[in-house]
């Protein structure tokens, strides 16, 4: 190793932390630049008309995303419908068996599922449900979303469920209480808040999701309820409206941005007061 | 519902329900079955998502063999389906993207693992990196077209390239800010589990903390550091829709890093819709068949690395 004079050698060593310190601020200035620009566009657009509205032909001013809010909650609500119960299960699994071969390829596949990108998750809820039925459908869009959802649920589930000690399920077990039972009553009530906040946290993934939509839920600019019927929702119509020519339509979609960021910033943050207000300990 | 943390509570809460209230007792073992078989469904999406896709391409597999891969023409009008330029355009902007963002991520993964790991500083980093993540990509890519394109064509006009605005190093860059989250949170996490005997055995040798992260942390961390990169390179290659905002959809092999083009992820959400015919069709879906093989790869890569590193991500 060569010797440098320990000037020099201590120099370089604030020159570093001071870099250090220095790009770390700077990868914020991005976020505060979309969030700045998304506020500052987007609420001129909102009002009591833009949120209760459907959307207008275009050359009309006005309109508004009723229709698009609507379609994110009924795509939200049958895509927690699958995945909720089968995701809470697989944890349950991966909590209480946690050796063995067939556990880690279990474990694996719910990695690899994480990794699937999400366009590919749409061929595939295009050719389970697209296809047979015939149409695009809310349905198909859901199965997309449900899919996306399943491996954050499984995770935030096991991962919670570990943390619950022994102790609790041995004075249970004790007690002359089932196993089903200490697992259903004791264990998962305990594990409680983590399963919540992983559920919160694949929604707010989900909701601004728009690639597994493109061909399956498509898009209408109606009000739609039937889960049979092609939706709209909150991502697509940004994505329709911020390629499209029209300057009233790109209005429209920086105020659907808005509305958009705000709700799923909003559950990202309800989720992390929730883990620091409700967590599992013992 | 209640607030179930303590035990006492839980106790006296099964307590209390009597055994009559349940006519349906179900037995441990019809129980685990029910466990094991929740964990057989997860496998089995994950077989039926791989072979569905499979089966899917099949034709266009069948029609073009291997050449599929190879074929610089992508024309739907003629029926000639190659995925050459996608490929290009997918390696091109993943790795643009990456290096850029290494720019950020590592300096982070410092701040937070090693001068920072506590306090209002991290916090805040940490929130705003969480903040970067959650950002739905449909935002990134509406931003990066109206408030990114303008300035690139600035400087493209001055580079001297046809301005465009749109293309590999727009997607590349807006591509960048979007993985930052991911690498720099392995990162950090790696770095943070480097022992302290070896930092303090270093430092107490009379090393500077930059010499410290230079030739022991570093070093050390290196592999974890390496799988962080490999999960962000998953992230990139299958990010869709900020990047079909930003890239320009050309379906040509891009003759430079300003040149519009297109991706694996970005050409399927182009034309899936408007895919006529089963070949075009197949063929799109053999794109996502390469996309999802590529990243289940990668993924499964970058895991391994980490559990060796015991790192609890």
């Amino acid at each position: 190793m060569r010797e440098f004079p320990i000037r020099r050698r201590i120099l370089a060593d604030k020159t570093f932390k001071i870099i250090i310190i220095l790009l770390s601020f700077a990868c914020i200035l991005p976020m505060f630049f979309i969030i700045f620009f998304i506020t500052s566009k987007g609420i001129s657009a909102i009002n009591w008309k833009f949120l209760t509205q459907l959307p207008k032909p275009v050359g009309e001013t006005g309109g508004g995303i009723l229709n698009a809010i609507i379609g994110t909650f009924i795509l939200v609500i049958i895509s927690i419908l699958f995945s909720v119960p089968l995701g809470v299960f697989a944890g349950i699994f991966l909590s209480e068996y946690r050796k063995g071969r067939f556990v880690y390829f279990t474990r694996l596949s719910i990695e690899i599922l994480q990794g699937i990108p999400s366009i590919v998750i749409g061929i595939i809820a295009y050719t389970w449900v697209v296809v047979p039925m015939g149409s695009f459908s809310a349905l198909s869009g859901a199965v997309a979303l449900g899919l996306m959802m399943l491996p954050v649920i499984v995770t935030a589930t096991g991962e919670t469920l570990k943390l619950i000690p022994d102790s609790l399920r041995e004075a249970s077990l004790a007690l002359g209480v089932s196993y089903p039972r200490t697992i259903i009553k004791v264990i998962l009530p305990a594990g409680l808040s983590g399963i919540v906040t992983g559920v919160l946290l694949s929604i707010a993934r989900v909701a601004g999701e728009t690639a597994p939509l493109l061909f399956t839920a498509f898009g209408s600019p109606f009000m739609n309820l039937n889960i049979l019927k092609p939706v709209n929702s909150l991502p697509l119509m940004i994505f329709n409206y911020a390629t499209s020519p029209y300057s009233e339509w790109h209005t429209l979609a920086w105020g659907a941005s808005f509305v958009l960021v705000a709700l799923v910033l909003g559950l990202n943050l309800l989720t992390k007061f929730l883990t620091r207000k409700w967590k599992v300990q013992f | 519902m209640a607030d179930y943390s303590n035990a006492d509570v839980l106790a006296l809460k099964v307590d209390a329900k009597t055994v009559n209230q349940y006519k349906f007792v179900m037995s441990e073992s019809s129980f685990r079955k029910i466990l094991y078989l929740a964990a057989i469904c997860v496998l089995i999406l994950l077989v039926a998502i791989f072979f569905s896709l499979l089966l899917s391409s099949l034709p266009a597999i069948r029609h073009f063999g291997l050449g599929f891969l190879a074929g610089i023409t992508w024309d739907p009008v003629k029926s000639e389906f190659g995925a050459l330029p996608f490929l290009i355009g997918t390696l091109a902007t993943s790795f643009l993207a990456l290096i850029l963002s290494l720019i950020f991520s590592l300096p982070i993964s410092i701040f937070l693992g090693e001068y920072f790991r506590h306090g209002t500083a991290s916090m805040f980093i940490k929130s705003m990196i969480e903040l970067l993540a959650g950002i739905p990509s449909v935002i990134y890519g509406f931003c990066g077209l109206f408030l990114l394109t303008p300035v690139i064509r600035g400087l493209e006009t001055k580079v001297g390239v046809s301005p465009y605005g749109v293309g590999i190093f727009t997607a590349s860059l807006v591509l960048s800010i979007m993985i930052i989250p991911y690498s720099a949170s392995i990162g950090r996490e790696v770095i943070s589990l480097v022992p302290s005997d070896l930092k303090e055995a270093a430092l107490s040798l009379g090393a500077t903390r930059f010499e410290v992260i230079r030739k022991v942390t570093l070093p050390y961390a290196y592999s974890g550091i390496f799988a962080g990169i490999l999960l962000a390179l998953g992230r990139a290659l299958g990010e869709t829709m900020a990047v079909t905002m930003v890239i320009g959809n050309s379906n040509f092999i891009p003759t430079n890093i300003f040149s519009p083009g297109n991706t694996l992820a970005s050409v399927i959400a182009n034309e899936f819709t408007e895919a006529t015919g089963s070949l075009y069709l197949a063929s799109l879906i053999e794109l996502g068949l390469v996309l999802f093989i590529v990243t289940t790869i990668i993924n499964v890569i970058g895991k391994i690395i980490i559990r060796r590193m015991g790192a609890g991500v």
